[in-house]
């Protein structure tokens, strides 16, 4: 990438390979090239990059938490407090956020930190992927940076740079008069919101196709009924809005303003497009204790951020027969706590652990079932365990096994049910065979085992059986 | 004399009952379709507004397969969704299926947390218009069945409780009172003989070891059949009759 200043041509931004042949971001465009013959040199579109920055905040903003914004020109940051169980915890959210970027084959850095200055100075510093400062753990984890990070003006940075600083735990240990008497205030700022001293409110981007509704007080407001008085008129006002224009909110989120200037956000999802008043109100009213008022709270403002078409649909008016009622609204209140809600559909597998698939709570029902005449357990086990069996090969059931450490004599069993592997998924299970039994101890307990291979062949398994279910 | 202490006795339980707050009546209840069982139910079945806790039998207690299977069968035989909470989530559908549940009706609620299974239940039970609401659960407090319970009893949704503990020794907990209408154990039994190898209808040893207003009793069940119901055997077997035999025997 090669950017333009008045006549000077700079390396702006190299790839991996470009840096291996030497060349550095801030060299001239000429060196470069004298450096490696055939360097391709693509002119940098800052504008293009803004636009880009601000299409990848944007899906952020729908997927991960309701406040994101651009950081700077390379970075956007998260408030992701509150929102990270929904992608199950911090660690798993970082990775996802790191895969999807890495899908697109694109270079990412993600981390954590307490303050936006701290988890700015540490994406751009690590050689990881991810990084997750853990809490109150800010001050070391920043202080061997380089001041760069410190997102200074680059004059200052060259100053500080000249009386010898190196490190931001250097300049931070450093007394504060004779630095703001020389450099401006801009320096103790910094190191403060770094440190969390001193709050930085995030500006969250704003689509404008977006509907919002707000509400400011002319006094702050802080009791808990005047929040949730003032939370359903305002979902009151975004259902009047949304029918008006034929929507059904997805994702909605309550902004609050607090007269410090920090804002918290509460975002609730929904399952399918919702247009009531009381199914909104019932997802917001969860959760308006986690609002902390502060000082008093300033402005609310209430956002849909995904919304759908959602058309009127007459009801089938049927007296005779009872409807089975709606559980939407239950599977979104149960989804905004952070909880796994699904359905269990089949699959076309005879392997049993393939032969069920997790699909969404809400999905239409699917009116298809397993098809099977051979029983099956009631408790499937993560993982077939290892038995020692007695058994005459190659297709009686066994006389007894020993599982988990006890030993179980077989008074009557059933099978062998014959299960091939799946070739076509996977080359390891070509010759594959597994032949399952039912069988039944002396107190009537029974299991699901299976030896893998058909007893005859080696190739098709190694003869060893395994306890894969339990039967009731 | 005896029929006039007869009503003079079902007018006073019916008394109690609506004093109780009622809503259990008017709920209704879910026959077995078994005479014997449904007679020891005071109602005629298990109450639709009330909680009823199941528990397994010798290793039963720790992986709760016969008493989930029982559950399944009750829920397969209500009307409308089924919510199932729980924590560990090896049960396996195709079972569900076989004993009526059809996977379409079943959503199920996976939490970290065991309070979370019992908070997300009595959300379930207070949304009203489920046909059961089902939890696995280890621990079952005083308080916690309580509030099942109450919340049972407002929307008239059944809601059952699968005990399932870590280990075998923990299982003495079971002894514990709570608030549920009925208790039961489900313990395994060998299976009903075949003349031919192979292994027959599972049966089991179905104790009712708590009712609210009636008596324990002690049955032995056949499994739960494509319907989700259960048949009483006989004591002594019937080895002519072949009309009930499960047909997935060989």
């Amino acid at each position: 990438m090669i950017a333009k200043s008045g006549s000077k041509r700079w390396v702006a931004a190299a790839d991996q390979a470009a840096r291996k042949a030497g060349v550095r971001v801030g060299m001239p465009a000429a060196k470069a090239q004298a450096i490696f013959r055939d360097l391709m040199l693509v002119d940098a579109d800052p504008m293009a990059d803004a636009t880009a920055l601000e299409r990848i905040a944007l899906w952020a903003l729908t997927v991960y938490s309701p406040i994101v914004a651009v950081d700077g020109l390379d970075g956007i940051v998260m408030d992701t407090e509150g929102a990270d169980h929904l992608q199950g915890g911090e660690q798993p959210m970082l990775e996802r956020i790191a895969n999807r970027f890495r899908g697109k084959s694109l270079m990412v850095r993600v981390a954590i930190a307490d303050t936006w200055g701290a988890a700015h100075a540490c994406a751009r510093a690590i050689r990881r992927e991810t990084v997750i400062v853990p809490r109150g753990e800010t001050f070391r984890a920043v202080e061997k940076l380089p001041l760069s990070l410190l997102r200074l003006p680059e004059k200052i940075v060259d100053d500080l740079r000249m009386l010898g600083f190196r490190s931001i735990g250097e300049l931070a240990n450093t007394p504060r008069p004779p630095l703001s008497l020389r450099f401006g205030p801009e320096v103790g700022r910094r190191l403060d919101q770094m440190l969390g001293h001193l709050a930085e409110p995030i500006e969250p981007i704003r689509a404008p196709e977006w509907i919002e509704v707000s509400r400011a007080f002319a006094e702050p407001i802080g009791a808990a009924e005047t929040i949730n008085k003032y939370v359903g008129r305002l979902i009151v006002q975004l259902i009047d809005e949304l029918e008006r224009r034929g929507l059904g909110v997805r994702r909605a989120d309550l902004i609050v303003e607090k007269v410090d200037g920090t804002r918290q956000a509460i975002r609730a999802g929904t399952a399918k497009p919702a247009r009531d008043v009381a199914w909104l109100t019932k997802l917001f009213k969860d959760r308006t204790e986690q609002i902390e008022p502060g000082f008093g709270i300033e402005r609310l403002k209430l956002v849909a951020v995904i919304a759908e078409p959602l058309v009127s649909a007459q009801y089938a008016s049927c007296l005779v027969e009872e409807q089975t009622p709606d559980i939407t609204p239950l599977i979104d209140i149960l989804g905004n706590r952070g909880l796994r809600i699904f359905r269990l559909a089949p699959v076309a597998s005879d392997v049993p652990e393939r032969s069920v698939r997790r699909i969404g709570a809400a999905v239409e029902p699917l009116a298809e079932t397993w098809v099977s005449h051979w029983r099956r357990p009631v408790r499937l086990l993560d993982r077939p365990e290892r038995i020692t069996v007695i058994a005459l090969m190659p297709d009686h059931p066994p006389r007894s096994i020993t599982w988990r450490g006890k030993r179980h004599q077989v008074i009557r069993a059933d099978g062998p049910e014959r299960i091939f592997g799946e070739w076509w998924k996977r080359d390891a299970e070509f010759d594959a065979v597994r032949d399952y039994f039912l069988v039944e101890n002396e107190a009537g307990e029974r299991l699901w085992i299976f030896r893998s291979g058909d007893g005859v062949d080696p190739e098709t398994g190694d003869h060893a059986w395994f306890c894969h279910g339990i039967f009731a | 004399m005896s029929a006039a202490r007869e009503t003079v006795l079902a007018d006073l339980r019916e008394r109690i009952s609506a004093l109780e707050g009622g809503t259990a009546w008017r709920a209704g209840f879910l026959p077995f379709g078994v005479a014997e069982i449904d007679a020891v139910l005071s109602g005629g079945g298990l109450a639709h507004g009330a909680l009823h806790e199941f528990a397994g039998g010798g290793s039963g207690t720790v992986d709760g397969a016969a008493a989930a299977l029982f559950a399944a069968g009750i829920a397969a035989r209500t009307n409308g969704h089924i919510a199932w909470c729980l924590t560990r989530p090896d049960l396996f559908m195709p079972a569900l299926a076989q004993v009526g549940l059809h996977p379409d009706r079943v959503v199920f609620v996976e939490a970290d947390r065991e309070e979370e299974v019992l908070a997300s239940m009595e959300e379930c039970l207070s949304y009203g218009g489920l046909g059961a609401v089902v939890g696995e659960l280890v621990r079952l407090p005083m308080v916690a069945s309580r509030r099942l319970q109450l919340a049972a009893e407002r929307t008239g949704t059944m809601a059952i409780v699968v005990r399932r503990w870590r280990r075998q020794t923990e299982a003495n907990d079971f002894g514990q009172p709570t608030a549920s209408t009925t208790r039961w154990r489900v313990s395994v039994l060998p299976s009903e003989p075949l003349p031919v190898e192979g292994v027959g209808r599972a049966r089991w040893l179905l104790e009712l070891i708590r009712s609210r207003a009636g008596e324990c009793a002690e049955f032995e069940v056949g499994a739960c059949d494509d319907k989700g119901r259960i048949h009483l055997f006989p004591r002594s077997l019937d080895r002519q009759n072949t009309a009930s035999r499960s047909r997935h025997s060989a």
